[in-house]
């Protein structure tokens, strides 16, 4: 379906990647906020918070980063498309409950726009160090999605991306922004409402006796919603649990379980994936990057490319699910993949391990507080292609 | 003031069991959840009962009325009730209940949880949904321990009672929960015990129709773990212990009715006073500020 033209500010404008992820909120159709201030992620609960009075939206600042996740949780089962916006701090905080949240399949967006940790860290300065924290950062298997901004412009775009993701299947969606991005102020143009695609929340409609919250069977199919007061009685837990939600504490519900929550999303890792290639064909080396790092690596892929080196790039938009078959195959085309990322070595590891040793992954490592230099990139290339 | 008039008998509607085994509350029962976990005389299952027949005497329409429960043994009480109902996180219950009746303005939630959940790890929460005044009816089973892992004290153990981590007895000075509640805000605020059932009932009906944030204690047996290791009897003999100390206060100041070992407790509605519930005082506090601008949350179709 169409966005709703009510929250949509069609138009040209020139605001951060904070600002314009918010509005890619409301144009996604969230009318419900619950959130905790910490820098660099404020901007956008200031933005919601301004403009959800004007939409029909409820902006709430919660005591703490441990109320807000649960609340938006309670919320989204009351019907609303629901998001809350953090950085690595209060990431930290929110990680019990987005398990709870991964265990009542329950669609939320959460914003982490990344500063450099651990603990308090950079708070005003960039880092992309809580990428494996996005993925397991709450206790026990499940698999989320995370996307990764590298503009404005796709703060905006990606944040549509990410409610539809939800929704489609019924998962938590990190939506990893940087503080780079964050507070990087651009261009960026917001389509006309009846431009932009929205996945509505797919409601059941069936019997009442019949409704069944969960999906186990495998077949791929993502069971649909029901909102609290429509008389279904529903009863949703975090304990483990069988297709009528409740507690089943036993191996044999644990494995049905825990194995649809993992399935359902890396059984459709091509259906989920997102990213950009660039003349991967005939690559001798491969850059993978993603977020600001992807356009700080631009300058070291055209000098490469340059100096005559054939030089292929690929951009995760989708960080999680991994795009392990895609990694997998090209390994043994190339002589290296290249990984720069703001951390010490988090996506780097999962490229190489993709590449089960057929060529060799170089990491491109930077401890937080500035993005790289994009040199640094350059001599990793050279030395891939040795 | 919210004051639903006491009938001279019971007020417990009991319907006549259909067949010789029904439940006659079982309409409000997943039965197929049953038998439940509780322990024998324990005072949880007696808070259930009130609160069901408290809902049927509140009037409220069922299929709008949620409830919430965090962790722990009170915190199973979601589980066994048939409406629409969510077992949240340990301490989380309200913090999950308040976007539950944000997301759904239509909904009554109600949290049933216990002491642990609500005054120690929740409590954060539990003052700040009271400073809101948001729109909820919690109600606080308190049993002076954390049951489910095994008696350990918290933060209402009275000073000198036992538990497996105060193996000396406790020393911490404990909460006083209605006057914690009220301080911070709470429009409704009562404590019984769960031998004062017809009371509770009233008080939990009278709470689920308060606009704003209202607060129900009720004290509760654990016959296993804080009477068993405290020497007081089973949960009978601590209903008895109920029945020859409670004493009934309306309207006593919250700030006298702390709870010390084995000694009387104080009893009653302590506040029943009406303020703008947190949907009131944004939806007039915004459309004054913005006028037509405004577009009130309505929830979703």
């Amino acid at each position: 379906m169409k966005a709703d033209p009510i929250g949509v500010a069609t138009g040209n404008h020139y605001i951060d990647g904070d600002h314009a992820c918010g509005e890619g909120a409301i144009a996604a159709g969230c009318r419900f906020l619950a959130g905790y201030p910490i820098t660099p992620s404020t901007e956008v609960a200031e933005r919601i918070a301004e403009r959800f009075p004007l939409v029909g939206g409820m902006f709430i600042q919660m005591e703490d980063e441990i109320a807000s996740m649960a609340t938006i949780i309670g919320a989204a089962w009351g019907g609303p498309k629901v998001m809350t916006v953090t950085s690595g701090p209060g990431f930290s905080l929110m990680m019990e409950n987005i398990g709870l949240a991964v265990m009542m399949e329950t669609p939320c967006v959460i914003v982490n726009v990344q500063r450099g940790g651990p603990s308090t860290g950079l708070p005003t300065l960039t880092a992309q160090a809580d990428m494996m924290q996005a993925r397991w950062g709450s206790h026990g298997d499940y698999e989320v999605i995370a996307l990764s901004p590298n503009s404005p412009q796709e703060c905006f775009d990606l944040t549509i991306t990410a409610f539809n993701l939800s929704e489609l299947w019924r998962v938590p969606v990190m939506f990893m922004m940087d503080e780079c991005v964050g507070h990087m102020t651009e261009k960026v143009v917001i389509p006309e409402a009846d431009k932009i695609e929205i996945v509505p929340r797919k409601m059941y409609k069936g019997k009442r006796e019949d409704y069944l919250p969960f999906n186990f069977n495998g077949n791929g199919e993502i069971a649909p919603m029901i909102k609290a007061g429509e008389g279904y009685n529903i009863h949703l837990t975090g304990l483990t649990h069988d297709e009528r939600g409740y507690p089943t504490l036993n191996s044999e519900a644990q494995d049905k379980n825990v194995r649809h929550l993992v399935d359902k999303i890396l059984k459709n890792e091509e259906k989920i994936r997102l990213l950009e290639e660039d003349q991967i064909d005939g690559a001798e080396v491969i850059v993978i990057s993603y977020g600001i790092t992807s356009r700080v690596s631009l300058k070291a892929v055209q000098d490469a490319r340059a100096a005559g080196i054939k030089v292929g790039t690929i951009r995760l938009i989708v960080v999680w699910p991994f795009p392990e078959k895609l990694i997998r195959k090209l390994a043994s085309k190339v002589k290296a993949f290249v990984v720069p990322e703001i951390n010490l070595g988090q996506i780097s590891l999962e490229v190489e391990r993709c590449a089960q040793g057929k060529t060799k992954t170089i990491h491109v490592p930077h401890a937080g507080g500035w993005v790289h230099d994009p040199n640094d990139i350059l001599k990793a290339i050279k030395k891939g292609v040795k | 003031m919210s004051e639903i008039t006491e009938p001279t008998t019971s007020t417990l509607k009991i319907p006549k069991p259909k067949e010789p085994l029904d439940h006659p509350m079982q309409d409000y029962l997943r039965t197929e959840r049953l038998p439940h976990i509780w322990c024998s005389t324990c005072g949880i299952g007696t808070v259930l009962t009130a609160f069901i027949a408290g809902l049927q005497k509140s009037g409220l329409d069922r299929d709008k009325v949620s409830v919430v429960s965090g962790i722990g043994c009170s915190g199973r009480a979601a589980g066994y009730l048939r409406l629409d109902s969510f077992h949240s996180t340990h301490g989380r219950a309200i913090p999950f209940a308040t976007g539950l009746a944000l997301g759904n303005p239509e909904l009554k939630v109600a949290v049933i949880s216990g002491d642990g959940d609500i005054a120690a790890i929740g409590g954060n929460h539990f003052i700040h949904a009271a400073r809101r005044n948001m729109n909820l009816t919690v109600i606080c089973i308190n049993n002076f321990n954390y049951a489910m892992t095994g008696g350990q004290a918290g933060p209402t153990t009275p000073q000198e009672a036992n538990a497996s981590t105060a193996p000396y007895g406790a020393y911490e000075f404990p909460f006083n929960l209605p006057y914690l509640a009220e301080s911070c805000g709470a429009v409704y605020v009562a404590r019984w015990t769960s031998l004062h059932i017809r009371r509770a009932t009233k008080s939990i009906a009278e709470a689920l129709v308060k606009p704003g944030f209202s607060f129900i204690e009720v004290i509760a047996p654990c016959p296993t773990l804080y009477a068993r290791r405290n020497r007081l009897g089973t949960g009978l003999d601590l209903m008895r212990f109920y029945h020859d100390t409670a004493k009934i206060q309306h309207g006593a100041n919250t700030k006298d009715i702390d709870i010390e070992y084995q000694k009387e407790i104080i009893v009653g509605k302590f506040v029943d006073k009406d303020k703008p519930d947190f949907f009131t005082n944004r939806d007039n506090f915004l459309q004054n500020k913005l006028g037509d601008k405004y577009i009130p949350y309505k929830g979703t179709k």
